[in-house]
């Protein structure tokens, strides 16, 4: 029995992906950039899946713009947006607790000659005011996750954001949404963002596309120069087949944001409710977080306890799957003690999450409490 | 807390025993254009239509942004239900304004007293209200000649409401209050322009676009196509006719002079456009022509292109820079569009050196030299047509 709880760092493809995926590199294979039809037919699947992806996000479908995934659509928001507005205004405002792809991306940019201002939670709470306090004349971009990929946090982006925009217009602000995007009722417009990151393989879509929202009026530079495709901001021919593969995954999800976010919910407390008969389990994640995301400690070191569980067919991270098991230090900002970031693992619940399979982690963690040496 | 959205109208008010019928259409303009984001009860009363989302889930950002584009409208905002005591003006607006006046420098107070029985008069309804808020938000001043924020009480029938942000509408009239006309659109920067505003008085639109493969490629199409679309935001419904061009237009490359193509080859648009138009029971053409733009715009030019024209021809742009087109064309979204790079049917055989003064005797000369009647009654025959219908 396979128990997959590994959601947060990628999904399952669904059906309806992986047949667009394969329609577009069996038959329609032409280059959206040439004249004839084949391109325009290969033209009209990338449109068909911009238009799914601007219609969940209730955007303009000229907003979206293609990527190669998350880790680009931050970069891009992020250089493109200081080249394009930071010759003068030096400032970055940024959560302390981003993904490596935007905190790595601000460590370069600091080396670079920028003042990147990092914002911590305090007792594991953000306060907007924080935030809002920093920002001045001399600021040119606000970065802030809507939901933190290890423990589900939900920051407070659209409080942020539009206080910084009342005072400061100019300020180019930029939610990386790839927790939140298909998960939570997340629009462009209420959250206040110039520009939006967004995945296709958390959301049961493939791996290797992403798109970037751009707020109509908004200027960023690209960073890779082209062929001006995706109107010039990302050069390089469309990957059609992931492209349509996203759109169609989106397309799939986007009317069951409520229905899903419901019950994950439900898992979660579930699962909440089973962990707490375990003494030795704390519970890192905030209740008012991301139902899709649990975050525990059970004092027993996460990466022997995710091989236990991998040896029962269980897969859960410890920590954010992408720095490989390396701690973020996410979690001591949001107040966890060394000994249990040590101890942490990361429950992420998908699609086709049952409660048998929770209570079947439950069960096998128990197991591992009781078997790993300490 | 009850939010609803205030939508005021513009020019509406002031009509006299018709006006219900342009409240009725501007209600069902608005209606439509909401509908897909979910129930709302729409009401009207004292020039006002009360639009009220029958659950707090309801996306009213968007809903107010839909309702901005819809013609017909002076101004709207989205405003706190309270009832009309002034304790709960107090109360319901120390949540509501929490967002904005939290992080403002300055405000003021207004207020509209509708109904004259409610006891505080609008001056104290001002001061009262200012101060409470002043002493809630201590950071705020009083700027009553410049405010940051303009925080408006209405104290109307049957609720008072609280609002601090007024949009401005689209104006001009709700659109099919003015009769149906059909828009000549070429896929350039101009024609989007002209239907918007003749839309915005009210006209309902239709739209013809004209062919010409091979030398005009679907994309072509395509692109009239979206910005078709994207006039269903201010519009509502269009109906979209295609007209295969490509025998009419080189019937007139082999049979007339080459500096009188172009306006021959517009006379005939105008022509089909027109038998389109009456079937389709359109009162009008509209086109974006703007005088001295290109040679066929020159006043003798039109002249010659009107001169088949039994139907009134509209030209809203006709006194109007490229740049204050320019300036519309960005302001409802149609100029990214415009400008992608594929050929339309007006540049296919450009003479390189058009008639710019040419005299409607030798422009008919040389039209009737050849019988293009069988060519036009083909194209209207073989026209397909679409509809765009507002989606979302």
């Amino acid at each position: 029995m396979t128990v997959y709880l590994d959601n947060a760092s990628t999904t399952k493809p669904c059906k309806e992906s992986a047949e667009a995926v394969m329609l577009a590199l069996t038959e329609n294979y032409g280059n959206p950039s040439s004249l004839h039809k084949m391109g325009l037919n290969a033209q009209l699947a990338v449109d068909s899946a911009r238009k799914s992806i601007a219609t969940a996000l209730g955007c303009e479908a000229e907003c979206i713009y293609f990527t190669s995934g998350a880790t680009e659509s931050n970069n891009l928001a992020i250089r493109g947006a200081v080249s394009a507005h930071g010759r003068r205004n030096k400032k970055i405002i940024v959560s302390a607790v981003e993904h490596a792809s935007v905190s790595e991306t601000m460590d370069s940019l600091e080396n670079q000659g920028y003042e990147v201002v990092r914002i911590s939670p305090k007792n594991g709470v953000f306060d907007a005011g924080d935030f809002v306090r920093e920002a001045d004349e001399n600021t040119c971009l606000i970065s802030m996750m809507l939901v933190n990929n290890e423990t589900g946090h939900i920051l407070p982006v659209k409080e942020v954001f539009s206080a910084v925009k009342r005072r400061f217009p100019h300020i180019i602000t930029h939610c990386d949404c790839v927790q939140g995007f298909m998960k939570l009722l997340v629009k462009a417009s209420s959250l206040g963002a110039d520009l939006i990151s967004l995945s296709g393989h958390k959301i049961h879509a493939v791996k290797g596309v992403g798109a970037l929202y751009i707020k109509k009026g908004v200027r960023i530079n690209p960073i890779i120069s082209g062929g001006k495709q995706e109107k010039g901001i990302r050069s390089g021919t469309e990957s059609v087949p992931l492209i349509a593969g996203f759109g169609s995954a989106v397309e799939k999800l986007a009317s069951t944001i409520a229905q899903r976010y419901e019950r994950a919910y439900e898992l979660k407390a579930f699962l909440l409710d089973k962990l707490s008969g375990i003494e030795e389990v704390t519970v890192n994640s905030p209740a008012d977080g991301s139902p899709y995301i649990i975050n525990i400690s059970m004092q027993r070191r996460s990466e022997i306890m995710l091989h236990y569980l991998e040896q029962n067919g269980i897969y859960v991270s410890s920590g954010s799957a992408c720095s490989k098991g390396a701690q973020s230090g996410v979690l001591a900002q949001f107040g966890v003690n060394q000994k249990d970031s040590d101890s942490a693992l990361r429950v992420s619940i998908g699609c086709e999450t049952t409660e048998a399979e929770l209570e079947f982690f439950v069960e096998k963690l128990k197991e591992g409490i009781e078997n790993i040496r300490t | 807390m009850k939010e609803i959205i205030l939508v005021k109208y513009g020019e509406i008010a002031l009509k006299g025993l018709n006006k219900n019928t342009f409240e009725d259409m501007l209600t069902k303009n608005v209606k439509r254009r909401i509908k897909s984001l979910g129930k709302f009860v729409c009401t009207r009363a004292q020039s006002t239509l009360y639009i009220e989302p029958e659950n707090e889930d309801i996306d009213l950002e968007e809903a107010v942004k839909r309702i901005s584009k819809i013609f017909g409208i002076a101004a709207l905002c989205r405003a706190c239900v309270c009832e009309k005591s002034f304790d709960d003006i107090k109360e319901q607006s120390y949540t509501y304004l929490n967002d904005i006046l939290s992080y403002a420098k300055t405000f003021k107070v207004t207020a509209k007293r509708a109904d004259k029985a409610f006891p505080m008069k609008s001056p104290e309804i001002c001061m009262e209200l200012g101060g409470a808020l002043l002493e809630k938000f201590p950071h705020l001043t009083v700027d009553v000649k410049n405010p940051e924020v303009t925080v408006t009480v209405e104290i109307r029938d049957t609720n008072a409401y609280v609002h601090a942000e007024n949009i401005k509408g689209a104006g001009g009239l709700p659109v099919g209050s003015s009769g149906k006309a059909m828009l000549l659109l070429s896929g350039g920067i101009d024609s989007p322009v002209a239907g918007w505003m003749m839309a915005k008085r009210g006209v309902h639109i239709a739209t013809i676009h004209y062919v010409s493969p091979p030398y005009t490629s679907d994309r072509a199409q395509l692109k009239v196509e979206q910005l078709c679309e994207k006039l269903t935001d201010y519009c509502g419904g269009i109906a979209f006719f295609c007209v295969p061009f490509t025998e009419i237009q080189e019937a007139i490359k082999d049979n007339c002079p080459e500096e009188f193509f172009t306006i021959i080859m517009r006379r005939l648009m105008m022509e089909i456009a027109q038998r389109i138009a009456e079937k389709d029971n359109c009162l009008a053409l509209i086109t974006g022509e703007s005088v001295g733009q290109v040679a066929s715009q020159t006043m003798s030019a039109i002249g010659c292109t009107d001169a088949v024209c039994r139907m009134p021809v509209f030209r809203p742009l006709i006194g109007m820079d490229k740049t204050e087109i320019i300036e519309i064309a960005r302001k409802i979204d149609t100029f990214d569009i415009s400008t992608l790079p594929y050929e339309d049917c007006c540049t296919v055989f450009t003479p390189k050196h058009p008639k710019v003064r040419p005299l409607l005797e030798d422009i008919e000369k040389a039209q009737n030299s050849f019988d293009f009647e069988p060519l036009i009654q083909k194209a209207v025959e073989n026209t397909e047509q679409k509809i765009f219908n507002f989606q979302r």
